[in-house]
């Protein structure tokens, strides 16, 4: 009988990584911006069927990039798993905080299993506050597990740093809703003007996907913007 | 999948509950094979020999039990209401009582029978639709969350057969055919639907003869609303469990108006004046 070949925990560990981070780098960015009324949620995304955007509960929406059944599966779990607890309990126990550190838990457990397949995922888990004594929240979480808290402006998916960058000098706080829909259309057409002419993704109001969750609304604070609403402001 | 027991997927809130947590379904979902806590206490045991004991009855006198809920559509969509009283035998259980629930955008749920399960029927109906909602990424159609509701009654058979019987009706607009929709339900769940109006609860009948006399097809916003105030108004005056609008305490019924710009709440101080107008009318 042949001996199994050993590799180290270290080499493991580092191609699982290598093999995450490709996954996540081919996959379009989802740009979310914290603006007057709440939160917006921009994605690059031409199709009308599959979301990259979707809300979870009341206050919390989810912005998914990567593979498409990997996160998919996780917006399912973190709805029900929204759901009973709301049911057992009371809706207002139900928090972004309590929700991230559960997907840390699942995607952490998920990338230490030998053998499987580490989530080729990125998320952008977003709260918004409660009234004017809280603060919005929103949580970035990798593909190992781990999950930090950003504020303002946050991008996921494989252009990421560099859409950071150019929103670091354009943006500002308190902007209007359909300034802030024309800062993130104008940042994704602007990383496009590097891509060959023949590939360029076309940012216009139909292949754009936004959501926010906006403060004014009743119970439910999370509203898709539709591709109507979204050629009138990106036309203005 | 993560979070859940199983890798089974569904759209279904009810479903889900029973797989995931069914210890908190002990009165719903159970389903017709499925068990009750009061297991020797039906009716169909009693058979004279098993008779509830004198401290059952008191138990049963003692439920809270909501009185007069109503629907009536009108050109535009449909309203639905209710008193605020909850009766609990001979007593008043509750003043302040909601028997009408906003569903989503589009529909609401109003509630007659007894109050615990009742409440706790339209609660669970809400996230029934609103999860389904969630994770196809498009609503349920009217009919579709009318029939979720028939389920729902249905698999409270057991309860209603002791009797702890839930009443709703569900009302809604359907974005689809451009109408207001009542579907009532009976105790073990048969549906049916209403093209124009419906009452029921304690003071449905009398409520309901008020709606027959005065209601016409077609009615606009303004004069429906008033014949939903006159509706419960009488109910009030003949059922003894019904609360009229109590212009000491200010509490008022609730009305819920739905049209195809969605679900809105008639102010306090709208129904008031409503009734300050009916008050005066009957006056004179």
């Amino acid at each position: 009988m042949p001996a199994p070949y050993y590799v180290s925990p270290e080499q493991i560990m580092q191609e699982k990584e290598d093999f995450a981070r490709k996954g996540i780098e081919k996959a379009k960015e989802v740009i979310v911006l914290e603006y007057r009324d709440g939160i917006l949620m921009v994605a690059e995304n031409p199709l009308a069927t599959v979301f990259k955007i979707s809300e979870i509960y009341d206050r919390i929406a989810l912005a998914a990039t990567g593979l498409y059944p990997d996160y998919e599966a996780l917006r399912y779990a973190g709805i029900q798993g929204a759901e009973i607890k709301g049911f057992t309990f009371n809706r207002e126990d139900v928090t972004a905080r309590w929700l991230a550190n559960q997907y840390s838990q699942q995607i952490g457990a998920i990338y230490r299993q030998p053998d499987v397949k580490p989530l080729e995922v990125e998320l952008l888990l977003c709260e918004i506050r409660e009234d004017s004594s809280s603060k919005n929240r929103i949580y970035h979480l990798s593909f190992d597990g781990t999950f930090w808290e950003d504020n303002e402006y946050t991008v996921i998916g494989g252009r990421a740093e560099e859409i950071a960058g150019i929103l670091e000098n354009e943006y500002s706080a308190s902007l209007d809703l359909s300034d802030a829909v024309k800062l993130a259309a104008r940042t994704f057409a602007a990383v496009e003007t590097e891509v060959d002419e023949a590939d360029r993704y076309q940012v216009t109001a139909e292949t754009i996907e936004a959501a926010v969750l906006d403060e004014t609304r009743n119970r439910r604070k999370f509203r898709r913007l539709l591709p109507d609403e979204l050629s009138e402001m990106l036309s203005a | 999948m993560v979070f859940s027991r199983s890798d089974h997927r569904t759209s279904d809130f009810l479903e889900l509950l029973q797989r995931e947590r069914p210890e908190l379904l002990s009165r719903f979902g159970t389903g017709a094979g499925g068990t009750t806590s009061l297991p020797d206490s039906s009716p169909a045991n009693w058979k004279g020999q098993h008779l509830p004991t004198s401290s059952v009855m008191d138990l049963y006198d003692n439920l809270l039990e909501g009185t007069t809920i109503l629907a009536a559509v009108y050109n535009e969509g449909v309203i639905v209401a209710g008193d605020r009283q909850a009766t609990a035998g001979f007593q008043v259980g509750e003043r302040r009582i909601r028997k009408v629930y906003e569903v989503d955008t589009y529909s609401a749920i109003a509630i007659a029978g007894v109050a615990g399960p009742a409440m706790e029927m339209a609660k669970l109906f809400q996230v029934q639709v609103e999860f389904y909602e969630k994770i196809e990424g498009s609503p349920l159609s009217l009919e579709g969350k009318a029939n979720s509701l028939s389920n729902m009654v249905k698999s409270n058979l057991p309860m209603a057969m002791q009797g702890l019987v839930v009443v709703p009706i569900f009302a809604g607009y359907d974005l689809k055919r451009k109408q207001g929709k009542i579907f009532k339900y009976d105790a073990i769940g048969g549906q049916y639907e209403e093209s124009e109006y419906y009452a029921t609860g304690s003071g449905g009948k009398d409520a309901q003869a008020t709606l027959k006399k005065l209601y016409s097809a077609d009615m606009p916003r303004d004069s429906a609303l008033k014949l939903v105030a006159e509706a419960l108004w009488d109910a009030a005056d003949e059922d003894v469990a019904t609360g009229g609008p109590d212009f000491i305490r200010e509490i008022f019924p609730t009305i819920k108006i739905i049209d195809s710009t969605g679900i809105s709440d008639i102010p306090d101080s709208e129904v008031k004046a409503l009734y300050t107008e009916l008050l005066d009318r009957l006056r004179s």
